[in-house]
């Protein structure tokens, strides 16, 4: 298949990213839980010391330090790994954060099948669906560097708690420098008339590779990325899904809940369409190089276009 | 009753937290559910804080430099709610809503709804945790309020609490003061000598070598005693050495005799019997309004 330009890590981006933004809003704070060294939260330390705050491994209590402090005003970004915010913090996110809607940010980095050789422990890919069923939160999962960059800034600039998704590996780069992320708002990033594939995250890349390698076996792939799950963008979802009448989701997630599961609800009350979801089919992961786990775990580029391929001809 | 600009005496204080009692029976007992057993322990002190501790302005709920108050504990809501409506924040009648559908007076205390109160809070330890991001937000801001959070006894249990009071002393935040109201029993707690006695969770002098254990002063009082009430939080907010935890030795059910000590009363809603019993010891010769 024909590979994508290759782009800089997301959590690289992330911190790059909220060092800038911090030069200009002195609003912005960020507790690291002793992942900074991993999530890059390094670079914002290294640039705003005064605005750095080390909570060391008390992730619950993180979190509840979050809620607290953005009651003054303040913007608290809460980095760590995925599975400690997400699946560790889950009461404090809930109760201190999603029911008053505290405008505190959660980066989920390492979040996906792609954890370094971490195992099921950190391997956290039910954290799109968790988040999802939790009221006043907005989950959002960017795909490349361009679109991190510009989603950051509007998660920033929205008033509201919002979990934001962030992956390890180098990732392709599939938008123009000019691309703007709209909360909110889903994307086509191929037009196409045969089959619908919604994707979010990082499988949006691998989506559009399994996209145009089905272009030149004739089948013309109508490929939507979603990065924010939640709200979700039901009016291009339905749109997108009458253009062709069959639908795939695509995520590096379990199929229990997420992207998926968002798509099918509004699908099934909207629009009721044949679909197949694509994803982690309600397994832990296990330790192993990407190229391995994305092939065993059936997300690879090349797995993905067998999934879209089956779709097309089962129509 | 309820003036923003009156100096009250402690004895006022006791006054008020006598009428918070009555209230708070009341409003159980017409809800039909609630916590006694904690909100009395905590009565004369949530007195003290709220007529003579606390810098607020209950006609401006979110002045933004006034003292912050937290109830971690806040299964004890309706103590809080009480003294909120005797200190001016809301009507006392309201307190008859408690629990009530479309109320904002909710089973556990929840900053969306009811004014004056800083922190949502009821899963045991997040409060907390929220008050010292509030203290160190207040320091990385340069505001100088003091932020106090009570929690209980048998909260301390959780790992958060514990979490948090080492992040804390790493800091060295001075401008936050944690109130344990440690009235020996939970809701269910351990067993003693027999199945229906209870055992404190932290004999002796446990709860206070665990706080200076993780780097906090340590100061302790009677927390019926108002006049040591005031004295002791006074000392907690001028310390400057670091954070502050003030173990309160206090009676579960403090006030009425039935009540006191027995953990039964953690969370119960009286009979007509006990609830005119109750009315006739705190010295309500009305009967109440339940």
């Amino acid at each position: 298949m024909t590979a994508l330009a290759q782009g800089k890590a997301l959590r690289l981006v992330f911190g790059e990213t909220i060092t800038e933004l911090a030069d200009e809003d002195d609003r912005i704070v960020v507790l690291d839980g002793d992942t900074g060294s991993s999530t890059y939260t390094s670079l914002f330390e290294a640039a705003h010391p005064e605005r750095f705050f080390q909570m060391g491994i008390t992730e619950q209590n993180m979190l509840g330090m979050a809620a607290g402090m953005s009651t003054l005003g303040l913007i608290p970004i809460v980095s760590t790994f995925s599975c400690f915010i997400v699946s560790r913090a889950h009461d404090s996110i809930r109760v201190l954060i999603a029911q008053p809607k505290a405008n505190v940010k959660l980066m989920g980095g390492y979040a996906g099948l792609l954890a370094g050789m971490t195992g099921k422990t950190h391997l956290m890919f039910d954290d799109i669906s968790i988040m999802r069923a939790m009221a006043n939160m907005t989950v959002v999962a960017p795909v490349d560097e361009v679109e991190t960059r510009s989603a950051l800034r509007a998660i920033i600039d929205y008033d509201g708690p919002v979990y934001f998704r962030l992956n390890r590996p180098n990732t392709p780069i599939i938008f123009d420098d000019d691309y703007e992320f709209v909360l909110g708002k889903a994307v086509t990033v191929r037009e196409g008339t045969d089959v619908t594939v919604f994707s979010t995250g990082t499988q949006t890349a691998r989506a559009l590779e399994a996209a145009e390698a089905l272009a030149l076996e004739g089948i013309d792939v109508h490929l939507v990325h979603v990065p924010t799950v939640k709200p979700l963008d039901v009016d291009a979802v339905v749109a997108a899904a009458r253009k062709t009448g069959l639908v795939v989701t695509s995520e590096e997630h379990t199929v229990v809940g997420g992207l998926g599961g968002a798509v099918a609800e509004a699908l099934a009350v909207n629009a009721p369409t044949p679909m197949i979801l694509h994803g982690l089919q309600d397994v832990f992961g296990e330790s192993g190089p990407d190229g391995p786990l994305l092939d065993k775990y059936g997300i690879s580029a090349e797995k993905t276009a067998d999934a879209i391929r089956a779709a097309a001809a089962n129509r | 009753m309820t003036q923003t600009t009156a100096t009250y005496t402690p004895e006022d204080m006791a006054e008020f937290a006598r009428q918070a009692r009555v209230r708070i029976l009341e409003a159980v007992k017409h809800a039909g559910g609630g916590h006694v057993g904690g909100p009395y322990s905590a009565a004369d002190m949530l007195a003290a804080l709220y007529f003579g501790i606390l810098d607020i302005r209950p006609d401006e709920p979110d002045w933004p430099d006034r003292d912050r108050f937290v109830l971690s504990k806040g299964h004890s809501s309706i103590a809080l709610y009480t003294m909120l409506a005797l200190r001016g924040y809301f009507p006392v009648e309201e307190l008859l809503t408690f629990d009530s559908i479309d109320s904002r007076l909710q089973g556990h205390p929840d900053m969306t709804a009811t004014p004056g109160i800083d922190m949502s809070s009821g899963s045991l330890g997040l409060g907390f945790a929220a008050a010292l991001g509030i203290a160190l937000g207040a320091r990385t801001e340069g505001r100088d309020f003091t932020t106090f959070v009570m929690l209980g006894d048998g909260e301390c249990n959780e790992g958060i609490v514990w979490e948090g009071a080492h992040v804390a002393a790493r800091y060295g935040l001075s401008n936050i003061v944690a109130i344990v109201d440690h009235n020996k029993l939970q809701q269910f707690g351990w067993s003693g000598e027999t199945l229906n006695e209870r055992i404190t969770p932290y004999t002796g002098t446990q709860l206070a070598d665990r706080w200076r254990a993780f780097g906090w002063e340590v100061m302790e009082m009677d927390g019926h005693d108002i006049p040591q009430v005031l004295a002791t939080l006074e000392a907690a907010r001028a310390f400057e050495g670091g954070p502050v935890a003030v173990i309160a030795h206090t009676i579960k059910g403090k006030g009425v005799s039935y009540m006191e000590g027995d953990y039964t009363w953690h969370s119960k809603v009286p009979n007509d019997e006990e609830f005119a019993l109750a009315m006739e010891e705190l010295g309500e010769t009305e009967g109440g309004a339940a």
